[in-house]
């Protein structure tokens, strides 16, 4: 499984995003630069997190409008699959590749920690080293995490059961406090109509070494090569 | 000529920020305010074409880029 990082001035979380594709698929992903304008040969893209553009106008504005997210529009349309985290969820929301928006935090706090997340479908090539319901433990780090969409948006993407993660408690209950940023309906990741699309807040990429402190991360990278090779 | 661009939430979409300056402003004292909403302004100067093909150039300016559809509204004003 070929993974290709997309890095725009302003990301950061790319290395640790490369760190756990090698340690589910043994590759190095290959990393691109915002301003090309070719993807190489790849079986998933991924945006990571960061504050690409230092967040200018809208997180994810500028990053959306840059010249490589053309091909990666262009990838995706053709079924390439495409993982974007927290920054990387942004961007794609400001692409019109994911529906709704991420709004700042209902608290107006930037938060780092350790969240709950429970697993809303495995039924995807993202979630599938996963049981729907689990309770997962990831860190989140964001100051605009908030998800928004219309109602008719958030019937939808639950009807058709895009909703990939929920924010939760320990116990995997959605809880009012264990919503972490105040999103519509507890959400933490949806999936596109094709569901080769994902975008979410939290980074699993970021708890897949038992030296910092878990691995419940891991099931994301290891479901991905799995479903890909 | 001058472009202004005043973007700004939709109603019903939360705006933290607009609370918690509300928030402040009851802190200091100041009283009879209603909800408080931020919305940001951008200027642009347009250096070609007239007042209609200014209006349909930065139209299309919030459309792609100044403005997100899903959660704020733009207003243009040309000086």
């Amino acid at each position: 499984m070929k993974a290709a990082v997309v890095i725009f001035p302003g990301s950061n979380r790319e290395r640790d995003v490369c760190a756990a594709l090698k340690r589910a698929s043994g590759q190095d992903p290959a990393i691109v630069w915002h301003r090309d304008t070719e993807l190489p040969p790849a079986d998933l893209i991924v945006l990571p997190g960061g504050f690409a553009y230092g967040d200018y106008l809208r997180c994810g504005a500028m990053a959306a409008h840059s010249p490589i997210m053309r091909e990666v529009k262009a990838r995706a349309q053709k079924g390439v699959p495409v993982l974007g985290i927290c920054n990387g969820f942004q961007v794609l929301t400001e692409a019109g590749m994911l529906p709704g928006a991420l709004l700042a935090n209902r608290t107006l706090s930037f938060i780092c920690r350790d969240v709950h997340l429970r697993i809303e479908t495995s039924q995807t090539l993202f979630t599938c080293g996963y049981e729907t319901g689990q309770a997962i433990r990831v860190p989140v780090a964001h100051g605009e995490g908030n998800y928004t969409a219309d109602p008719e948006t958030l019937d939808r993407l639950e009807g058709e059961g895009r909703v990939a993660f929920r924010y939760c408690s320990a116990e995997g209950e959605l809880t009012d406090e264990g919503n972490v940023n105040g999103s519509a309906r507890s959400i933490a990741g949806i999936l596109n109509e094709t569901r080769t699309v994902l975008g979410m807040m939290p980074h699993p990429e970021n708890v897949t070494d038992p030296l910092l402190g878990g691995t419940d991360g891991q099931g994301l990278f290891n479901g991905i090569v799995s479903a890909l090779q | 000529m001058k472009a202004r661009v005043h973007v700004s939430l939709k109603s019903g979409v939360l705006d933290p920020q607009g609370k918690a300056i509300g928030n402040a402003l009851a802190s200091l004292g100041f009283t009879g305010i209603g909800e408080v909403r931020q919305g940001k302004l951008i200027e642009i100067e347009i250096t070609d074409g007239d007042r209609a093909s200014a209006r349909a150039k930065v139209e299309a300016m919030c459309k792609e880029l100044l403005a997100n559809p899903v959660i704020e509204n733009y207003a243009i004003e040309l000086e």
